[in-house]
């Protein structure tokens, strides 16, 4: 996989922060950021920073990684129902795999997504772990 | 516009055609196509195709393609919406004979899958999704489907088991298909017992990477009587969108495009979707058939996997589907697939599918599905 350092670079926000936009119209929360409300059609472009809390929709165990994620495998990616809305897709990190299930809460942490060869740059991003202390 | 009709089909054997360049996959069909519709030119062609950049270094596929065939001269270009390529590219043939632009077209579906590796391929495959937000997750295709299969087992109460059927039937239907990659049986037992791939997705609920090319020709339906003699109308094509990532998809199990796209070609067939005679859905994975079934209007939410487990797909059921074998088990040679579904509903529409035929099949549907369901195309044909 080519290193592409100026996208992951772009992505900072949303990879390290969650950061995202609230409608200005409707209040609905939208991540990623794409400036156009998904609820209300209406301009959006006010930052807003998603919590990171939120509950699995979803999972799946991957055997078979595609290349640039093969020495991982397997590992365990879901379908992440955030507090204020959004899903996002991600990996679950720090799970027990059978005691993963339907509903768990869980929090974003910053992991490394993936390393690039010996010598390219490393890339870091949200993976999901159990919520550690339901507040 | 004007009415438009297929007037010959072409297709090659599915499979792992490790001497053949995707070129040479592509004339294959294409040469079979003009020879079943005894013409020896078109006024243009469209090739429907996803990965042949990523896969073979070769883009620019129209030209290639009307280059090898002799033609270079002729319009021609590459149609590219992921796994709905191939319906794509027919969507394009036929506005230009229904506009008038064009007479006879040539739609070619081709895939070369098997010149990378598994994992190449695996996330050559996964650009259909969000490349910033799924496949920057490691996410693959198998498991966006996975994540939907278990969602739909936990809230419609079904277990994996119940999806057997799905692929049981498309086996027993591919045995009757010369071009299919497996034309052989399997048990639900085999099913069950599958090595699983991404829990809950097993070997036997995905379709296989292969190779494959499929051609029609189309031409205007008031030409078309004189020119072959099994001409079949194309009654409705229809395309919907909706978002790229499955995460930002309201309810991912839906399938929303879908239920839009059979929505927009009933009504321009006028037609509802009970009097459809059979429906060669994309069945990439059994899950992608049980919400295809339900958003085409063939079952309530959550009711899909009824229709396999009462045998209600089969052949003589209420809805055959996959008659031919499906991507399941005639392949899924993705840019192709669109087309292989239309050549095989032609089939069964002139009465030709042997075995496989379904008696008086007289209206038959086709759907192609891109990424997890962000571009879903429907065709509806009617035999003359």
């Amino acid at each position: 996989m080519t290193e592409k350092i100026a996208l992951d670079w772009r992505l900072r926000g949303q990879r390290y922060r969650l950061e995202g936009e609230e409608c200005p119209h409707c209040g609905y929360a939208i991540f990623p950021p794409r400036d156009i409300c998904p609820e209300c059609h209406q301009p959006a472009k006010e930052p807003f920073q998603l919590s990171g809390r939120g509950e699995v929709y979803s999972y799946s165990e991957l055997r078979h990684a595609p290349t640039g994620f093969e020495e991982y495998a397997p590992y365990t990616v879901a379908l992440i129902k955030l507090e204020e809305g959004p899903m996002v897709t991600a990996q679950l990190t720090d799970i027990v795999p059978e005691r993963v299930e339907i509903g768990m809460p869980v929090e974003m942490v910053t992991r490394r997504l993936r390393a690039q060869g010996d010598e390219g740059t490393l890339v870091y991003g949200y993976k999901f772990r159990p919520r550690l202390a339901l507040a | 516009m004007r009415d438009v009709a297929i007037i010959g089909i072409g297709q090659i054997p599915v499979g792992e055609h490790w001497d053949t360049s995707i070129r040479h996959l592509a004339l294959g069909a294409a040469m079979n196509a003009l020879q079943d519709a005894n013409v020896a030119q078109v006024d243009a062609m469209y090739v429907g195709n996803m990965l042949s950049g990523h896969i073979s270094g070769q883009e620019h596929l129209g030209a290639v393609v009307a280059d090898f065939l002799g033609m270079a001269g002729v319009e021609a270009l590459k149609v590219e919406a992921a796994c709905a390529s191939g319906a794509a590219a027919l969507r394009v043939g036929l506005m230009a004979v229904a506009s008038g632009m064009s007479d006879i077209v040539m739609v070619v579906g081709v895939e070369k899958m098997t010149d990378t590796s598994g994992q190449d391929t695996t996330a050559a495959l996964a650009m259909a999704a969000d490349a910033e937000y799924e496949i920057s997750q490691g996410v693959s295709f198998v498991a966006l489907n996975a994540l939907l299969m278990r969602r739909y087992m936990h809230e419609y109460g079904w277990a994996r088991e119940d999806f057997a059927n799905f692929a049981v039937n498309a086996h027993a239907n591919a045995v009757h298909n010369p071009h299919a990659m497996f034309p052989k049986a399997i048990t639900a037992a085999a099913y069950n017992r599958a090595a699983i791939i991404a829990d809950p997705v097993g070997l036997l609920d995905a379709s296989p990477v292969c190779d494959g090319a499929a051609a029609v020709i189309l031409a205007p339906l008031d030409v078309a009587r004189s020119l072959s003699p099994a001409p079949v109308r194309v009654r409705a094509s229809a395309i919907a969108t909706d978002p790229i990532a499955m995460h930002d998809r309201p309810d991912p199990l839906a399938l929303h495009a879908a239920r839009l796209s059979s929505q927009r070609a009933y009504a321009a067939a006028d037609i509802q979707a009970g009097d459809v005679d059979f429906f060669e859905l994309h069945d990439a994975f059994t899950i992608m058939s049980a919400l295809s079934l339900e958003a085409a209007g063939f079952a309530e939410r959550g009711q899909g996997v009824r229709l396999a487990l009462d045998g209600e797909i089969a052949r003589d059921g209420r809805i055959p589907i996959t008659t031919l074998g499906g991507l399941k088990a005639r392949g899924h040679p993705v840019g192709a697939t669109g087309i292989y579904q239309v050549v095989e509903a032609v089939l069964q529409l002139r009465g030709l599918a042997g075995a496989a035929q379904i008696p008086n099949a007289r209206l038959g549907m086709t759907q192609n599905i891109g990424g997890s369901g962000a571009t879903i195309i429907t065709h509806i044909l009617e035999a003359l």
